[in-house]
């Protein structure tokens, strides 16, 4: 066949295992066998269920959907680093020849307070929803839709809301950042809107609910490491989160209170 | 409706204070170093006391130390604050965490890094400012000296005598280099000062920055330990 190969390797999955949200995890270690090298991370994981199922055992749970890297639904922490080693992909679009023969490779889910296990390595990040619910959108009355360029964008301001939009909302900053901090998904949802006329309106208070919201969901705080934009799939820049910091103050500088 | 707790209670707010006494604290330093730098004068500390008389004398440097002092332990406080916040966001380390894969070292040791300097801080204040202030050891100069008096750069010279103290010194310079390295560029950032011209050359000019002052102040102690300066 062309563009597949035959090869294949064996490697070691050391899994975290848990119930449920209340019960202790623990890692359970698993051989695989004959893994083929253009399989997907989460085929791999299909593979081990697949056998966990026929020996009577319980599946190991994790979260995916699109498995074409642009739903943020799947989540896996591996090898130490969200989304697996390499840069700017999904654990979908992760495969196995980024793997050698004989690897270990520990999986674990995000690691956050404010994303609890709900079980194995699927988490809740319902703490984005209600981010985003407290501020992450703009108001339209309904009516009749407008025009296409009704409103004229400059090109480079469209650009730039554009690749904020990009983010899928996986939580992949919060699982790198040492201090379990969202700033990296806030700031690009704030930026989204903020860069664009349409969300310009309710910039400031946006702002203030996002970012409130954000510190009462218990994320931790930025220091300015770098490591959520080096992991992100979607590769969202830290410039959002300098200008979420700048429309925060302004915010509450304009503050009418 | 707002409902804003305040911003100086935001995780935002807390981390604008850190950058803003970070800033002032490196202005500090410049100054520091400045002064002291006048000892590579090597003119037995004649040019170096009248520094040290001037900052010492001076009123507004003495209403800008209290200011100063105020800067540190709101740095220290907040940092405090902010660290136990961050330890709360994660209750379960992770069982592999490959943090070089995708952050410098050192941007991820601040804590550490600031606690090494506040160490050095303490022995530093000890030597010399506790000396200045508290008690009648400092002369002005060498001409209005008392039995028993000392210049202040005399006593450099004896505190610098010890190998310890130098090592001291020298390795404390390390840590403010590498707390700098990343502090300098990262004020920058929580004051939102991001700029796809101008950040590539904050973060450059902030390398040398720290780089730079840091080996200035570890020359002092060697070059006073080895009789490069007498």
């Amino acid at each position: 066949m062309a563009g597949t190969s035959e090869k294949t390797i064996n490697v070691n999955v050391k899994v975290w295992r848990q119930k449920n949200k209340n019960e202790k995890g623990g890692f359970e270690t698993h051989d695989m066998k004959g893994v083929s090298v253009d399989m997907s991370f989460l085929e791999m994981f299909d593979v081990l269920n697949e056998r966990l199922i026929n020996e009577g055992k319980d599946p190991v749970a994790f979260d995916h959907d699109c498995r074409e890297g642009i739903c943020g639904m799947c989540s896996m922490y591996i090898n130490g680093r969200p989304h697996g080693p390499k840069q700017g992909v999904t654990t979908c679009q992760l495969h196995m020849r980024s793997f050698k023969d004989g690897d270990t490779i520990v999986v674990e889910p995000w690691r956050s307070a404010a994303f609890p296990v709900i079980k194995d390595l699927a988490v809740d990040r319902s703490a984005f929803d209600r981010v985003i619910a407290a501020g992450g959108f703009v108001s339209v009355n309904t009516g009749n839709a407008k025009d296409a360029n009704n409103i004229l964008i400059p090109k480079d301001d469209a650009d730039e809301a554009f690749n904020a939009a990009a983010c899928i909302g996986c939580g992949a900053c919060v699982a790198a950042c040492k201090n379990g901090s969202a700033m990296l998904f806030v700031s690009a949802k704030v930026s989204q809107l903020a860069l664009l006329p349409q969300g310009k309106v309710e910039a400031q208070q946006r702002v203030l609910d996002m970012v409130h919201h954000m510190d009462m969901e218990g994320f931790g705080n930025c220091t300015n490491t770098g490591a959520c934009e080096a992991e992100c799939p979607k590769e969202i820049s830290l410039e959002n989160i300098a200008r979420m910091n700048r429309e925060f103050l302004f915010a509450n500088a304009n503050e009418k209170k | 409706m707002s409902n804003n707790a305040g911003f100086l209670k935001s995780s935002i707010g807390k981390k604008f204070i850190m950058g803003v006494t970070g800033l002032f604290l490196i202005t500090f330093l410049i100054v520091h170093c400045f002064v002291n730098s006048l000892i590579f004068f090597n003119d037995g500390g004649e040019t170096f006391n009248k520094g040290a008389e001037f900052m010492g004398t001076n009123w507004i440097i003495r209403a800008m130390e209290i200011v100063l002092f105020a800067g540190i332990i709101l740095h220290i406080v907040q940092a405090l604050v902010l660290t136990l916040d961050n330890r709360k966001a994660r209750p379960i380390p992770y069982e592999k965490f490959n943090g070089a894969a995708n952050s410098s070292w050192y941007s991820r040791s601040m804590g550490l890094l600031g606690t090494l300097i506040l160490m050095f801080l303490i022995i530093h204040l000890k030597h010399f400012w506790v000396l200045s202030r508290f008690t009648d050891h400092i002369a002005h100069n060498d001409y209005e000296k008392m039995p028993g008096q000392e210049t202040m750069y005399h006593e450099m010279l004896e505190v610098f005598e010890n190998p310890l103290v130098v090592l001291v010194y020298v390795l404390a310079m390390v840590s403010l280099a590498y707390h700098l390295m990343h502090g300098f560029q990262s004020a920058f950032q929580t004051l939102g000062l991001n700029h796809r011209k101008y950040t590539p050359h904050i973060k450059k000019f902030g390398i040398i920055f720290s780089i730079v002052i840091c080996i200035i102040f570890a020359s002092m102690p060697i070059a006073m330990h080895f009789g490069l300066v007498k």
